[in-house]
C-alpha cells in the first residue's frame, strides 16, 4: 500500500497552473489515516542512526557555546572583539540575524492563515518551531551584551532598591517589549495549535510514559466540536493579533538603529525594509530546514514540490524588495546630499569592509534572480542552494549595517577597525548548535506537520451538503481533478 | 465532569471479614462510531431535529459548517480578547507613565517627560500581550480544558477520534435520552459501532 502511494507520487506534478483547477496539497493518494501515519511515524520510530549524529554535531556545537559563554562570564565582554567606537559588533548582528529568522514562523502561521493560503498547513509547524528556537538564540546575545548578565532583569520594570525605572523613550527598551511579546505569542501559537496533534500522539502511544507526556501536554483534547469551535475562534484571533506583531518587531529592531544619528543608520526606510529583510531570511531558513526534512522524514507527499514553489516565489518577491531598499538607500545618500551619509555608503560598497557588502549583494540581489524561472524553483538543489545564499547574505547584510557604520562615523580621530575573536566566532557557531539542538529534539518527539490543519485542506474533509459549502471554492479543492491524467475525472469515494 | 468511583472497601460489622462492594457504575453516555465525514454531518442533522440538547460531535479536525447544524451559538471570547487588549493598552500607557513621567521623572536628551509618541511601541506590545494571552488561557477556560480525566477515554473506539473517524456522543443526562430510542437511531443513521460509555 505505502509503496503503492510512493511511486505514483513520484509521477504526481501539483505544480502546474491551471487556474481552473486547484493543484492538490496533498498528494500519493493519502486518507486521513495515512497522514497521521506518516507524521506520528516520525515521532513514534526509533531514534534513527542520521539524527543521532545531527544530534551528536548539535551538542557539539552547543557545548562551544557553552564555554564561550563560561569564558564571556567569568571574563567579561572584553573577550570580544567589540570596541570603541564599534562598541555593537557579533552579537547585535547575531541577534538581528536570528530574531529576522524568526518572522517566517509567524508570517507562514498568521498571515497566510488571514489570507486563506492552504499550502501554509503542512509547513506552519516546523516554521513556528523554527521561529521559537531562533528567537531563543537572538534573546541570548542581547541579554549576554549587557555585560552583566544576571543583571538582565533590570531591563524590565521590576521595583528595585535602586528605586528606578527602566527609560522607556529608549527604543532598546522597545525591543526588550517587543521581543519578549513576540517569544511569548510565537509560543503561545505553536503551543495551542499543536494541542490537537498532541493528542493524536496521546491517542496513538502503547507506552504508559508517552501516554502520560503526551496526555498532559494534550490538556484531555477530545476534538468535540463545541471546543473545536472555541480553538478556531482563538486561532483566528491569534493570527491577527500576531500579524501586526510579526510587522512591529523587526519595525522596532530597525529603531534601534533608524533614530540614532549615525550615518548609514539614520533612515527612515528601516523599518520595511527590515521586515522584508526578515521574511526573506526566514523563509531562507524554512527552506534550507524543509528540503532535507521532507526527504529523511519521508513526507513528500504533504510537503510537495509546489509547497517548496511556493516558498521559492515568497523569496524572490522579498529578496527583490530588499534588493529594492538597498538602492533606495544609495539613492538616498546620494540625493540628500548629506555629505557624511554619502561617504558612509561610499565606505560601504567601496572601504574596508567591501568584501562584506559584495557578498551581501550576490547573496541577496543576484543569487534569488535565478528563481523567476520555474525550471529552477522546483529544481530542489537550486531552490536549496539559492537559500542557503540568503541565509549568508542576510547575516552579511546586518553586519555591513553595523559595522561599517561604526567604523567610520563624523570624525575620523574616532575611526577604528573591527575584527572578531575567536570567541565572537564561536559563539556564532555555537548558536547554530543550541538552534539545531532544539530542532533536532522537536523533530523527534513532536508532530512536525500540523496533522489536524492538513486534514482540514484534504478534499474528504468537506461536507457535501454543509449550508456554506457552495460558493466556497476554497474548501472543496481538487474535487473533480485527476492530477495523474490532467483531466477532469471524477473521484468517487 | 464526572469522577471515577474507586472500588470501596467496606466494613462489614457482623461478620468481620472486609467485602468489597461493587463499583458503582452507571451509562453516561452513548457513542457513535461514523468513518466519514458527510455520515456524521447527516448524524448531526437528525441528532439535533429529534431535539437532543446534551450531546457532542468529537472529530480529529474541525467540521466545515458543522456549528450551524449543530446549533453551536458563537462564543464570546472575542469579547473577552478586546477587553484584555484594551486592559492592555491602558495599562501599558499607565505603567510608563507612572514610571517615567510620575515615579521617576529624569531628562533624556532634552525629550519632554511625557510624551505619547515614544510610549506607542510598549502600549501596543502589552495590547497584544495580554489579548493574546486572553484568546488561549480563555479559550482553555471556556472549554474547561485541561480535563485529564474523561469517561470516552476508556473506549478504545474513540483513540481514532484523533486520526480518522468522526464520533457523536449523546449524555444521558439529556431530557430526551431514551438508550433504545436512540440506539435505533444510530443504527440507522449507518454507525459503524455504538458503544456505551459508562462511568
Amino acid at each position: 500500500m505505502a509503496t503503492i502511494a510512493t511511486s505514483i507520487a513520484k509521477d504526481i506534478d501539483n505544480t502546474y497552473d491551471d487556474p481552473k483547477h486547484r493543484a492538490p496539497l496533498v498528494l500519493g493518494g493519502k486518507n486521513f489515516n495515512d497522514v497521521t501515519n506518516a507524521v506520528c511515524h516520525i515521532a513514534e520510530r526509533p531514534t534513527t542512526l542520521g539524527w543521532k549524529i545531527a544530534f551528536a554535531i548539535s551538542l557539539f556545537f552547543l557545548g562551544i557555546l557553552g564555554v564561550c559563554l563560561g569564558r564571556l562570564v567569568l571574563t567579561g565582554i572584553g573577550v570580544w572583539g567589540n570596541n570603541q567606537p564599534v562598541s555593537w559588533a557579533f552579537d547585535i548582528v547575531n541577534f538581528v540575524f536570528w530574531v529576522g529568522i524568526g518572522h517566517a514562523g509567524t508570517l507562514i502561521s498568521a498571515v497566510l492563515f488571514l489570507f486563506r493560503q492552504n499550502w501554509r498547513t503542512s509547513i506552519n509547524r516546523f516554521a513556528e518551531a523554527m521561529t521559537i528556537f531562533a528567537v531563543v538564540c537572538a534573546g541570548l546575545f542581547p541579554a549576554i551584551h549587557v555585560g552583566r548578565p544576571w543583571l538582565a532583569y533590570w531591563l524590565f520594570p521590576i521595583p528595585n532598591q535602586m528605586h528606578t525605572w527602566p527609560q522607556f523613550r529608549s527604543p532598546l527598551l522597545w525591543d526588550v517589549f517587543a521581543v519578549s511579546t513576540y517569544a511569548t505569542v510565537s509560543l503561545l501559537f505553536w503551543y495551542i495549535g499543536m494541542i490537537p496533534d498532541l493528542a493524536t500522539l496521546r491517542d496513538r502511544s502503547t507506552s504508559p510514559i508517552k501516554q502520560i507526556v503526551y496526555g498532559l501536554f494534550a490538556l484531555g483534547w477530545t476534538g468535540s466540536s463545541r471546543h473545536w469551535h472555541r480553538f478556531e475562534k482563538a486561532y483566528l484571533l491569534l493570527s491577527a493579533l500576531a500579524t501586526p506583531l510579526v510587522l512591529s518587531v523587526h519595525s522596532v529592531v530597525s529603531f534601534d538603529f533608524a533614530t540614532s544619528q549615525l550615518p548609514g543608520w539614520h533612515t527612515t526606510i528601516f523599518p520595511p525594509y527590515f521586515v522584508a529583510g526578515a521574511v526573506f531570511g526566514g523563509f531562507a531558513m524554512v527552506l534550507n530546514l524543509a528540503i532535507p526534512a521532507r526527504q529523511f522524514f519521508g513526507l513528500k507527499d504533504i510537503i510537495t514540490r509546489r509547497h517548496i514553489e511556493n516558498c521559492a516565489k515568497v523569496l524572490l518577491a522579498t529578496g527583490l524588495i530588499v534588493s529594492y531598499a538597498y538602492a533606495t538607500e544609495f539613492f538616498t545618500a546620494w540625493y540628500g546630499a548629506n555629505p557624511f551619509e554619502k561617504f558612509a555608503f561610499m565606505n560601504r560598497a567601496f572601504g574596508l569592509y567591501a568584501w562584506a557588502f559584495w557578498i551581501m549583494v550576490f547573496c541577496n540581489v543576484i543569487a534569488p534572480q535565478a528563481l523567476w524561472f520555474k525550471k529552477a524553483r522546483t529544481n530542489l538543489l537550486v531552490v536549496f542552494i539559492v537559500a542557503f545564499f540568503a541565509n549568508i547574505g542576510m547575516w552579511f547584510e546586518r553586519f555591513v549595517i553595523i559595522v561599517t557604520s561604526l567604523t567610520r562615523d563624523f570624525l575620523p580621530s574616532s575611526w577604528h577597525s573591527y575584527r572578531p575573536t575567536i570567541i565572537d566566532i564561536g559563539m556564532l557557531a555555537g548558536s547554530f548548535g543550541l538552534f539545531f539542538t532544539l530542532f533536532l529534539l522537536f523533530c523527534r518527539f513532536l508532530p512536525v506537520v500540523a496533522m489536524a490543519e492538513v486534514k482540514t485542506v484534504m478534499p474528504e474533509a468537506h461536507p457535501h451538503d454543509a449550508p456554506h459549502a457552495k460558493g466556497h471554492a476554497d474548501y472543496r479543492p481538487d474535487e473533480h481533478f485527476d492530477p495523474v491524467r490532467g483531466s477532469k475525472a471524477p473521484r468517487f469515494r | 465532569m464526572s469522577t471515577l468511583l474507586e472500588p470501596q472497601l467496606i466494613d462489614d460489622e457482623d461478620d468481620g471479614v472486609r467485602h468489597e462492594a461493587p463499583e458503582h457504575i452507571e451509562l453516561i453516555a452513548l457513542m457513535a462510531e461514523f468513518d466519514s465525514v458527510d455520515a456524521v454531518f447527516a448524524a448531526a442533522q437528525r441528532v439535533r431535529a429529534e431535539g437532543f440538547l446534551r450531546w457532542d460531535v468529537h472529530s480529529p479536525f474541525p467540521i466545515h459548517g458543522i456549528d450551524a447544524v449543530m446549533g453551536v451559538r458563537p462564543t464570546i471570547l472575542p469579547w473577552l480578547v478586546l477587553g484584555a487588549g484594551l486592559f492592555g493598552l491602558a495599562g501599558g500607557i499607565a505603567l510608563q507613565w507612572y514610571c517615567n513621567a510620575h515615579d521617576y521623572q529624569y531628562l533624556i536628551s532634552g525629550k519632554p517627560i511625557w510624551s505619547l509618541p515614544a510610549n506607542i511601541p510598549v502600549a501596543f506590545e502589552t495590547t497584544v500581550l495580554c489579548a493574546a494571552l486572553t484568546a488561549v488561557f480563555g479559550m482553555l477556560a471556556l472549554n474547561r480544558l485541561p480535563q485529564l480525566y474523561n469517561p470516552l477515554f476508556k473506549s478504545a473506539r474513540f483513540r481514532r477520534v484523533t486520526n480518522d473517524r468522526f464520533f457523536v456522543v449523546i449524555d444521558t443526562s439529556d431530557p430526551e435520552f431514551v438508550e433504545s430510542k436512540a440506539t435505533a437511531m444510530f443504527r440507522e443513521l449507518g454507525a459503524v459501532s455504538i458503544e456505551r460509555i459508562e462511568d
